[in-house]
């Protein structure tokens, strides 16, 4: 069996009585891709940041397995235009990289040709390429990355998937992603968590019925293979704070998202 | 005269030298109110040295050192709006350099000096000053480039890759406090943060790498010195906004002429 990189064991978070994350459970294992969905203000990004270091639970462990090493693909990236930058420069900066790595990198991505470009003038989807690039660069063998599809067209997003697979298979590493799409997962993800404040509901996306009917839809050439479409199987209700409602009449009424 | 206006030059391009990657920091950051802030209170240091009879520079940079781990405290706890607090501990601080300066009557004290710094007023100590300090900021900026600049670009993705990056952020605390002791005599408490500012966006205009962008600062400074200096000697303007108004200058000329970039 594969090692467990990271495990959340009943993580939770709170500010001021106002509850963000309750009793979260979930495990990344090595070679694992697992996609992190739920709608906007529902605690992913929260979550992603306990995981990083970047903020501490206030209740629940996180255990991290002795060999973690974590490279994050943020969002985005805001670089002040006043320090000037090019991409060699900002990839140089990971802390004790080898410099004869960047271009090797670069290239497996497909921007070498970006190497002595500004940061400042890059595009969405090259942007997001560079920012891989300075994760895969600290030698993770944990990939957290946060949106990665953000703002990528269909196409585009079919090939990230395809580029984060061939990646995964290369380096056996776990891959956390995030998505605020609740209905488009990669394919290949081996576990789906959805959340909304708690665990609303996890698994694979291939359980999903009814998905070649929604992939014909796209008509991408390659869509059918890496994007799927993830079923919710919740059995509770939220209200507009994302909070569970009780339920007395359907016990089967699925999660409604606003 | 001479000597006088050679011990002026020497002392002077030390504090520029180091002003200008400072600045740099400073400018991508977005420190340039801290910097006043810190400089403003430099004068309080002055007052305090005086009355507890201590070495004056030392006053300064502890009293600095002090306020900026005051300030970082006070922006942690998110009472109130950054600039806000920046500009209550700038003035405040200012206003009670004034006020402790004031009740220092057994020893007269060229207030004007502090405020705008006299460049030809410098002995010899001061020049070992600057050049001691000023040595002392480079070989922590070179030590620590790389982490200082990783979290200058992204604070996550750094803490993320293991920088100490609250340790680094205290570090260049620490180093802007340094150059404002050092630059008070040349520049004057009002004006130390166009010496660093000023040099760093010219090179802006210039560079394509930080490094770049660090260096042309220090020269750009260097030459704002050496201008400021000579109208001085020439027209008997005060030294310390001679120094101002050149660099100021360059600043118009790299922006109006179309210099292309380094790369």
């Amino acid at each position: 069996m594969s090692k467990r990189l990271v495990v959340f064991d009943k993580i939770g978070i709170a500010f001021d009585g106002r509850v963000l994350l309750s009793n979260i459970d979930m495990s990344i294992s090595e070679g694992e891709i697992v996609t992190l969905i739920g709608p906007n203000g529902s605690g992913k990004s929260t979550l992603i940041r306990i995981l990083l270091g970047l903020q501490a639970a206030t209740s629940g462990e996180i255990v991290r397995h002795k060999t973690l090493r974590i490279g994050y693909m943020p969002q985005k990236l805001h670089i002040d235009p006043t320090l000037p930058l090019t991409v060699k420069h900002f990839l140089a900066l990971v802390r004790g990289v080898n410099k004869q790595d960047i271009l090797p990198t670069l290239e497996k991505l497909g921007i070498a040709h970006l190497l002595h470009s500004q940061v400042h003038v890059l595009s969405g989807g090259e942007t997001q390429r560079v920012l891989l690039a300075r994760a895969l660069l600290n030698r993770p063998n944990l990939l957290v990355l946060d949106e990665p599809v953000q703002g990528v067209d269909v196409n585009g997003q079919v090939e990230l998937y395809n580029l984060i697979e061939s990646i995964r298979n290369e380096l056996h590493c776990g891959v956390l992603m995030v998505s605020h799409d609740l209905h488009l997962v990669m394919a290949k993800t081996d576990t789906v968590v959805c959340i909304n404040q708690h665990v609303c509901c996890s698994g694979s996306p291939q359980h999903v019925t009814g998905h070649p009917a929604y992939q014909a839809l796209f008509g991408v050439p390659g869509a059918d293979e890496s994007i799927a479409i993830y079923a919710h199987q919740h059995d509770h209700v939220h209200d507009e704070h994302g909070s569970i409602l009780s339920d007395d009449g359907d016990a089967h009424a699925h999660c409604q998202h606003h | 005269m001479l000597d006088l206006l050679l011990r002026a030059l020497l002392g002077g391009l030390g504090v520029a030298a180091v002003a200008g990657p400072l600045g740099a920091f400073v400018v991508w950051r977005r420190m340039a109110y801290f910097g006043d802030t810190l400089a403003h209170s430099a004068l309080l240091g002055v007052a305090l040295g005086f009355l507890l009879d201590i070495n004056l520079n030392l006053a300064i940079v502890v009293l600095c050192v002090g306020l900026a781990l005051v300030l970082v405290t006070l922006q942690k706890k998110h009472i109130i709006a950054t600039d806000t607090l920046l500009g209550i501990l700038a003035h405040s601080a200012l206003s009670l350099g004034l006020v402790a300066v004031s009740f220092l009557d057994n020893i007269r004290i060229d207030l004007m000096a502090y405020l705008f710094g006299d460049l030809l007023a410098i002995n010899q100590a001061d020049v070992y000053w600057i050049y001691g300090g000023g040595l002392a900021v480079i070989t922590l900026l070179v030590t620590f480039w790389k982490p200082l600049l990783a979290v200058t670009v992204n604070e996550e993705l750094a803490k993320v890759e293991g920088y100490p990056v609250e340790a680094i952020r205290l570090l260049l605390m620490l180093l802007v406090a340094l150059v404002i002791a050092v630059a008070m005599k040349i520049v004057g408490v009002l004006l130390i943060t166009s010496l660093m500012i000023i040099p760093a966006a010219t090179a802006r205009k210039l560079s394509s790498t930080p490094i770049q962008m660090a260096s042309f600062a220090s020269f750009i400074g260097c030459l704002s010195v050496c201008g400021g200096l000579w109208a001085s000697y020439r027209w008997d303007t005060p030294t310390g906004p001679s120094v101002v108004v050149c660099a100021a200058l360059l600043f118009l000329i790299a922006y109006t002429l179309p210099f292309k970039r380094l790369r």
